[in-house]
């Protein structure tokens, strides 16, 4: 018998070609996990291309799952073990394995043909693996798939496709875990196909089951399950959360959700989760460009539907005019935008936060709106709860900032109870004023079309303060410009006051930051915490206005730094509105920040 | 209701004589025939000068940005299918920014009536050639002649998939009116290419179709059912791509095509007549071509109760 070793945290990351089912097997270990009741924070890292070469760097998949039986906040950095499945899986990921980690790769994707792919030239890499350094483990993965599924009547090619769940049954060994859900899933998934099915188990058993009787591993490990606040869980990404979000809102509102996007990486699992419910009434439009997306949306809200489009930068950049009609207008909008590496197409799978200072100023003229920006994937549901609500208590468009980390990186989820879900609606404060009357907020009422008696006209022209008609007097377009900006400010009131998330005002030095780097920099404060130094976190979700008591926090520190995944966005604003000294530091690699340099 | 009953306070900001008077004119007539309440009613346009046509009437009306009153109106009807939603569209916003929009609202068959005014130039830019400017315009963009070939918006809709087309003319205040309620009557997408002359910036473009001495001869009104007939006894027969002038004394009425509305074949090959090569042949007014086919639209819906988000939230 092997020893069994308990660890507090793990960090395993899973390598190979793009076409080998890398974050298939990703999603199943994430799953088995979560079963065990870990908490985890997931990375799926691959390339933009559907079939990117086969074999290159440019090719390679990779899957990150940290979990543990405490806190985890990122994906982690540096891994404790290391699955790679070909040569230039090990060439681009050798660099992150810890010291002393666990190697296991697949020696069949070593041959004269990989090293050259992966620029290894004639020597092979595994000969000069420092063992000493390492657990290394070289199995011919490849060729054991195969012989396991040798009787199964399917082509050979799809017998070797089978090499995915080989290591998953490898994985499930070495982390005690149970095949059944797997197992479960790949009845759903193939079957109509007997003979894939059986191959798919086959070799998937044969994986555990070679951990269980070679005994070449020194160890099994078990992760404990983690005390995370008591309650029922999922384990979600971002982009689903943002759905849920989305029908969570729209039972609150009690308006239909109206939900029209153009596919764009990687915010498309936004439309096909929502796609699923049409039963229930959630209208998915595929429009023909992000333009006709987001005036459609437009359309639905003048409908009476919560309206809603979504994209990432590129599609930001296109969507600007029918943004900037719908601040005009005074409508509520809610418009989503997956952030990813620019400028231009850039790097489609990669993130980045650098659309800060767009959705900020991305629009000709005085065109402010509300900005909300989600820190987790878990989050993703509460920041578009908040978007909606802001967007139908003040009556504009606003901004729901996500990046492609968030959303399609994973954690489990608190499920909120149904009836706790907090959205206040004050529009029936509303309900006697006339079309273009305001309230104290300066918010005018929202008056779907329709209405017997109600008729009106509405457009991009400037309107009259009084009569909402055709004006061009410049005296009233100042007006109308002060009266839009004191309407979007008047939001900083409405939201949750500022919080710091990590230590407090007496703190000497404040970190901080918004969106996905949330886990990031809570890790590594925490450790300087740990460490004995006077460092607070602060994180912004709501971005555009800040919350009312911003100032006076962030006032309270000797000095503030802010890290970004940007050239310094939040930064400038935080200079700009409070004239604090702040200082950026920035990251731009199309990875998350990693905590290891912050 | 009456006509009046659609007017709106805001004064009409036009150019005094503008082709544009005539159709808001004929508008507020038909809807106030049609069997709709007022409330129900909403006007969507673009940008141009057609584009103001939504402050005037006293409906829901809004005033969107270029090209993109199309796809603006798409979301409006399928979030509240009960309305009567209408587009009001020029050449250039609706074929040149909007071209995009146009096609695709053609072929989703989206129930939308569009109008589509179709004057030949940019008026409110002041006078630069348009999409369907004829070959050669002379224009403050082209003072030298537009080297861009014109676009049939009727042809490239029927392309698209269109279901109903049709074409009229702003002079002809009887047949306008007929079209709108035609197009008020279909169920899908109607489009109607309205002939307006814009006379500050490209006077007289239309004249030929409407000129006493020469319109007899130029223009063919269509009518379902009816023999293709047009001028001094003459008429159209169209066989196997075919087009032939009858000259009905020497070949009797029988020789000439009777229109189908839902041959799409044939429409394809009038909605060409008048230009290009088929110069010689009188240009086709009325309902050229209507299908019924499948609309674009959404079950009804009813809002999302909290048994059905508590399932999907707690869904693993
Ligand atoms: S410029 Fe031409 S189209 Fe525009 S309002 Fe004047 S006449 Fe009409």
């Amino acid at each position: 018998m092997v020893e069994s070793i308990i660890k507090k945290e793990v960090v395993v990351k899973i390598a190979g070609d793009s076409g080998d089912g890398i974050q298939l097997i990703g999603g199943q270990f994430t799953g088995s996990t979560y079963e065990v009741g870990n908490d985890l924070a997931t990375f799926p890292d691959f390339p933009a291309e559907i079939r990117a070469p086969q074999g290159t760097q440019a090719g390679v998949s990779g899957f990150q799952i940290h979990f543990g039986s405490v806190e985890i906040e990122t994906a982690g950095d540096d891994c404790d073990v290391l699955v790679a499945l070909n040569a230039a899986a090990l060439k681009i990921n050798l660099k992150s394995l810890k010291p002393g980690g666990i190697l296991i790769v697949d020696t069949n994707g070593f041959d004269s043909k990989n090293l050259k792919l992966a620029g290894y030239g004639t020597e092979n890499p595994l000969d000069s693996i420092d063992r000493a350094n390492y657990q290394f483990y070289g199995i011919a993965i490849s060729d054991q798939t195969k012989r396991s599924v040798e009787q199964c009547a399917i082509d050979p090619k799809e017998k070797d496709r089978c090499k995915n769940m080989y290591i998953l049954g490898v994985l499930y060994w070495l982390y005690e875990r149970n095949m059944d859900s797997t197992i479960a899933f790949l009845n759903a998934k193939f079957g109509k196909q007997a003979g894939i099915l059986e191959a798919n188990v086959l070799a998937l058993k044969a994986g555990y089951y070679f951990g269980e009787t070679t005994e070449i591993f020194k160890a099994r490990y078990e992760v404990k399950e983690a005390h995370l606040a008591k309650g029922d869980y999922r384990n979600i990404t971002g982009n689903q959360a943002i759905s849920l979000g989305l029908i969570a809102a729209s039972h609150q509102l009690q308006k239909p959700l109206f939900f029209a996007t153009y596919p764009i990486t990687p915010a498309s699992d936004i439309l096909h989760e929502l796609a699923k419910y049409k039963e229930i009434g959630v209208e998915t439009v595929q429009a023909e460009d992000e333009i006709a997306a987001a005036t459609m949306a437009i359309g639905a809200v003048f409908g009476g539907n919560l309206g809603v489009t979504c994209t990432s930068g590129p599609g930001m950049d296109l969507k600007a005019e029918s943004i900037s009609l719908a601040v005009s207008m005074e409508i509520p909008l809610v418009v989503i935008d997956v952030q990813r590496a620019g400028p231009s197409t850039g790097m489609p799978t990669k993130t980045e936060q650098a659309d800060l200072m767009m959705a900020m100023y991305g629009r000709h003229g005085e065109c402010p709106l509300p900005i909300i920006a989600a820190k987790s994937p878990s989050n993703c549901f509460e920041a578009t709860l908040k978007a909606c609500e802001i967007a139908f208590n003040f009556n504009t468009p606003v901004i729901l900032l996500s990046d492609g980390y968030i959303a399609n990186g994973s954690e489990p989820w608190l499920i909120p109870n149904v009836d706790e879900i907090d959205m206040r609606d004050t529009e029936s404060k509303r309900a006697n004023l006339k079309t273009f009357e305001r309230d104290e907020n300066m918010v005018r009422p929202y008056i779907p079309f329709g209405i017997a008696g109600k008729e009106y006209r509405i457009g991009g022209l400037e309107k009259d303060f009084v009569t909402g008609g055709i004006s061009y007097d410049a005296q009233n377009h100042e007006k109308m410009i002060l009266t839009r900006e004191a309407k979007v400010n008047a939001v900083a009131n409405f939201c949750n006051p500022l919080s710091i998330e990590l230590g407090s005002e007496n703190d000497e030095i404040a970190v901080i930051g918004w969106g996905s780097t949330y886990g990031s920099i809570r890790a590594a404060v925490k450790k300087l915490r740990e460490e004995g130094h006077s460092v607070a976190h602060i994180h912004f979700t709501q971005l555009h206005p800040f919350p009312a008591n911003t100032e006076k926090i962030l006032k309270s520190f000797k000095k503030i730094i802010v890290p970004e995944m940007n050239r310094g966005q939040l930064v400038k604003l935080i200079r700009e509105q409070f004239l604090i000294d702040a200082i950026s530091y920035s990251k731009v690699q199309g990875y998350p920040s990693n905590n290891r340099k912050s | 209701m009456t006509a009046k009953d659609f007017v709106s306070d805001q004064e009409i900001r036009w150019c005094p004589g503008c082709g544009d008077f005539a159709v808001l004119k004929q508008v507020q007539n038909v809807l106030a025939k049609l069997n709709i309440p007022k409330h129900q009613y909403a006007f969507v346009s673009g940008i141009g000068c057609s584009s103001r046509f939504p402050y005037y009437l006293d409906t829901y009306g809004i005033h969107s940005i270029h090209g993109r009153a199309t796809s603006l109106a798409t979301g409006l009807k399928l979030s509240n299918p009960a309305l009567s939603v209408w587009v009001i569209t020029g050449d250039g916003d609706g074929l040149s920014i909007g071209g995009n929009h146009f096609i695709h609202l053609m072929r989703r068959n989206v129930d939308l009536k569009v109008l589509l005014f179709n004057n030949q130039v940019y008026g409110l830019t002041k006078g630069q050639y348009s999409p369907t400017s004829p070959l050669h315009t002379i224009s403050k963009s082209s003072p030298l002649g537009s080297i861009d070939n014109p676009m049939n918006p009727l042809l490239v809709a029927l392309a698209s998939g269109a279901s109903f087309i049709a074409r009229t003319i702003d002079r002809e205040a009887k047949h306008l009116q007929q079209m709108l309620l035609d197009v008020a009557d279909h169920k899908g997408t109607a489009l109607l290419e309205i002939y307006q002359n814009c006379h500050i910036f490209n006077d007289g473009a239309f004249d030929l179709y409407t000129d006493k001495q020469t319109k007899q001869e130029s223009t063919i009104y269509l009518e379902d059912g009816k023999p293709m007939i047009f001028g001094l006894n003459k008429g159209i027969d169209i066989d196997n791509q075919v087009v032939r002038i009858i000259d009905i004394e020497k070949e009797g009425a029988d020789k000439c095509l009777i229109h189908d509305i839902k041959n799409k074949e044939i429409a394809n090959i009038l909605v060409r007549l008048g230009e290009g090569e088929f110069s010689d042949f009188p240009k086709v007014f009325g309902l050229i071509y209507a299908e019924k086919r499948e609309v674009y639209s959404f079950p009804e819906k009813t809002n999302i109760t909290k048994s059905e988000l508590k399932n999907i939230l707690t869904k693993k």
